[in-house]
């Protein structure tokens, strides 16, 4: 609520954007890899009937799971137990990072290979292993990059997406020993294979993400291409599946359409190289997979939005990331810009949940409300109107009834606040409108050239000479005549 | 709040077509996808494996018993190729599986013509990390195994009513876009994947 920590927030994403807009070199990686996935998806929906169909059924499905929410956690959390699967649940990032080292401690793990997991990277994980003096290796091609290189994601597809082959092809010969330096792409990731190859033999834990866990079988969905997934959930003694409660669904029927919107979204592929489904750990008679298999339910500020009746809509993503690919603000700032775990449209909705409206209002605002994103969005949120919401929490005093929001009225300036009630007022009134429109065109003259940052890029606004009512009455006298 | 309609989704999306059209269309999706296929069948593949095994080079094949089962594949390979087996349990053979096996042969429980997907049903006969770790992975699939999408692999399977605890729907080798959008195989996984379809005997193969 401290205003000046609202501002910080803005002040900070202000300066991280216009860093972000003045390297041109980066928008250039950003530009072509946003045409690269926009192409690739647009060649998988050729039949917009078919695209239709199918996103009414992904979204109807996803609302169908958080109208059920709690009794299909349970049933979940029931089904995974006769697996043979540990179920934990987490409140807050803090809490699912003590019970996932709980496990690494009793299981005496000192390495962990991690397979991609965004909400890994949402609890800080590596961050409180490490603290613990237990290597996490992130051994998705992209992430194993960006964790090399000491940066985050910057997409939650692709997290390398915005470096250059020769910024990898110098990286890795730096960072990898032995590793010669070469901008071949093949060969480059063949040294990453290598390198990561001795990790998986060693790791005596496989930390993954879950893309879909199905109630009525206690299954996990993993969605991959490379196999690291595979790896990190098969070799390791112990595997630890981290995952957003939102990821329910009920039934194993409801996989197959939820799947092929994710993939074909996010990637443009009719179905990733793997998709596992993992339904305990290995069982009297299996020569491999883990001895156990543990799943951390992670709520960390969900509840927030699954209380809203609007807001829960925030809850259907299946994090495809087709709502940043094409995003053109996301386009033009990348991802680090956004300074929260995910970025890009989906970001600005989810993040004020996991991190409050106090640090991440300025998202919300970060749109132009053109649309784009809910319009390729595979289970059909709303995001522009969602974006709307958060705006006017950040501005809303409590007693203004909307929906509280932690950090609610982060935004809140009391001139900028003093200037729309005045407006109101006046607006609401006819007559004094007129006059006040009156008093403007009159005074065109006295308009400031410098108006603030509206003035940066654009000619400065004045009041117009005529007022649209004089223009309008004319024009009827003109017609009558 | 009503459950949404599935079946009707799947219903809309079911095409006629013979089994010939199915198999063509797995061949084209597994082909789009950069894997090799060749047919042969149920009696005829042990000789193409061989065949198969001195073109590629492959000198140690890592078996489970699903495919040890079947005696006869013995009989098609070449004296320079070695047969491992994976009875003994995972660690003492994990190292010889990231060290010395060139490839690993698996059986499909069935396949998946929309997509060029392979259900891998790992378990007792059939360990997960044969299909994984091991730089080529062959794989034989019964033609009359192949669905025409997923949601009827699942359905006429009856997947809901018992899951192997590590089931994997594998189309293509392994693969990444990780560094500049640029595609590269290999990247985990294995960098070749074999398909074998394998047709009735009496039919055309």
């Amino acid at each position: 609520m401290k205003p000046d920590r609202g501002r910080q927030a803005g002040e900070d994403f202000a300066w991280r954007s216009r860093q972000a807009v003045a390297d041109t070199a980066q928008r250039v990686n950003f530009r072509s890899a946003m045409d690269f996935l926009q192409e690739k998806r647009r060649a998988q929906f050729t039949d917009e009937a078919e695209l239709a169909q199918l996103r009414d059924l992904g979204a109807a499905l996803r609302r169908y799971s958080l109208a059920h929410l709690p009794r299909l956690l349970e049933q979940l959390e029931a089904r995974c137990r006769q697996n043979g699967i540990q179920v934990h649940w987490a409140e807050t990032a803090a809490e699912a990072n003590a019970i996932a080292l709980d496990i690494a401690q009793r299981a005496g793990a000192r390495r962990i290979v991690k397979g991609k997991s965004m909400v890994s990277e949402e609890v800080g994980f590596n961050h409180a292993m490490q603290a613990a003096s237990i290597s996490a290796v992130e051994t998705d091609m992209g992430e194993f990059i960006v964790q090399l290189a000491g940066e985050a994601p910057s997409h939650i597809i692709m997290p390398a997406i915005h470096k250059t082959k020769r910024q990898i092809a110098a990286l890795f010969a730096a960072k990898i020993p032995g590793a010669p330096y070469t901008e071949d792409v093949d060969a480059l990731i063949q040294i990453g294979r290598q390198a990561l190859r001795d990790e998986f033999e060693r790791a005596e834990l496989g930390l993954s993400g879950v893309n879909f866990a199905v109630a009525e079988t206690g299954t996990l969905c993993l969605v991959e291409n490379e196999g690291n997934g595979r790896m990190c959930t098969t070799l390791p003694r112990v595997h630890i599946a981290i995952t957003g409660i939102e990821k329910v669904v009920e039934r194993l029927e409801h996989v197959p359409p939820l799947l092929s919107l994710l993939t074909r979204s996010a990637t443009g592929q009719s179905i990733t190289t793997y998709v596992n489904l993992i339904s305990g750990p290995r069982r009297a008679g299996e020569r491999d997979g883990p001895e156990q298999v543990h799943l951390i339910l992670v709520d960390n500020g969900r509840t927030q939005a699954y209380a809203d009746a609007a807001l829960r809509a925030t809850l259907q993503c299946i994090r495809c990331g087709a709502c940043m690919n094409h995003c053109p603000v996301y386009a033009r700032i990348g991802g680090h810009a956004y300074g929260t775990t995910y970025p890009g449209p989906i970001g600005a909705i989810v993040s004020p949940h996991l991190l409050g409206l106090e640090r991440t209002y300025p998202l919300a605002f970060a749109s132009t409300l053109c649309g784009a994103c809910s319009q390729v969005c595979p289970v059909r949120i709303p995001i522009p109107e969602l974006l709307i919401q958060l705006r006017n929490a950040a501005q809303a005093r409590a007693s203004d009834g909307v929906a509280v929001l932690r950090g609610a009225g982060a935004a809140r300036r009391p001139l900028v606040s003093a200037a729309w009630h005045a407006w109101s007022l006046l607006y609401g009134r006819g007559l004094l409108y007129g006059f006040g429109t009156w008093l403007m065109s009159r005074g065109r003259a006295l308009a400031p050239v410098r108006q603030g940052a509206w003035t940066r890029c654009r000619t400065p606004l004045r009041p117009a000479p005529r007022r649209l009512r004089d223009l309008l009455r004319r024009g009827q006298q003109q017609r009558s005549h | 709040m009503a459950l949404p309609d599935v079946q009707g989704w799947v219903r809309a999306r079911h095409r006629d077509e013979d089994h010939t059209a199915r198999v063509e269309r797995l061949r084209s999706a597994l082909l789009a996808a950069r894997a090799e296929v060749h047919d042969s069948s149920q009696s005829a593949w042990p000789e193409l494996l061989g065949a198969l095994c001195v073109a590629k080079g492959l000198r140690t094949l890592l078996v489970g018993t699903a495919v040890e089962a079947q005696r006869q594949r013995r009989a098609g390979l070449p004296a320079g190729v070695r047969l491992l087996d994976c009875e003994t349990p995972a660690d003492a053979w994990r190292q010889r599986l990231f060290g010395e096996v060139d490839a690993a042969l698996t059986r499909a429980r069935s396949g998946i013509a929309d997509t060029g997907t392979l259900v891998l049903w790992c378990g007792p006969g059939e360990p997960r990390t044969l299909s994984l770790v091991p730089p080529v992975h062959v794989v034989l699939l019964a033609t009359e195994a192949i669905h025409a999408d997923l949601p009827t692999a699942l359905q006429s399977e009856a997947w809901p009513q018992g899951l192997a605890t590590n089931v994997v729907l594998a189309s293509g080798p392994s693969k990444t876009a990780d560094i500049q959008q640029t595609l590269a195989y290999g990247a985990h996984g294995p960098r070749q994947l074999v398909v074998v379809l394998l047709h009735p005997d009496n039919g055309a193969s």
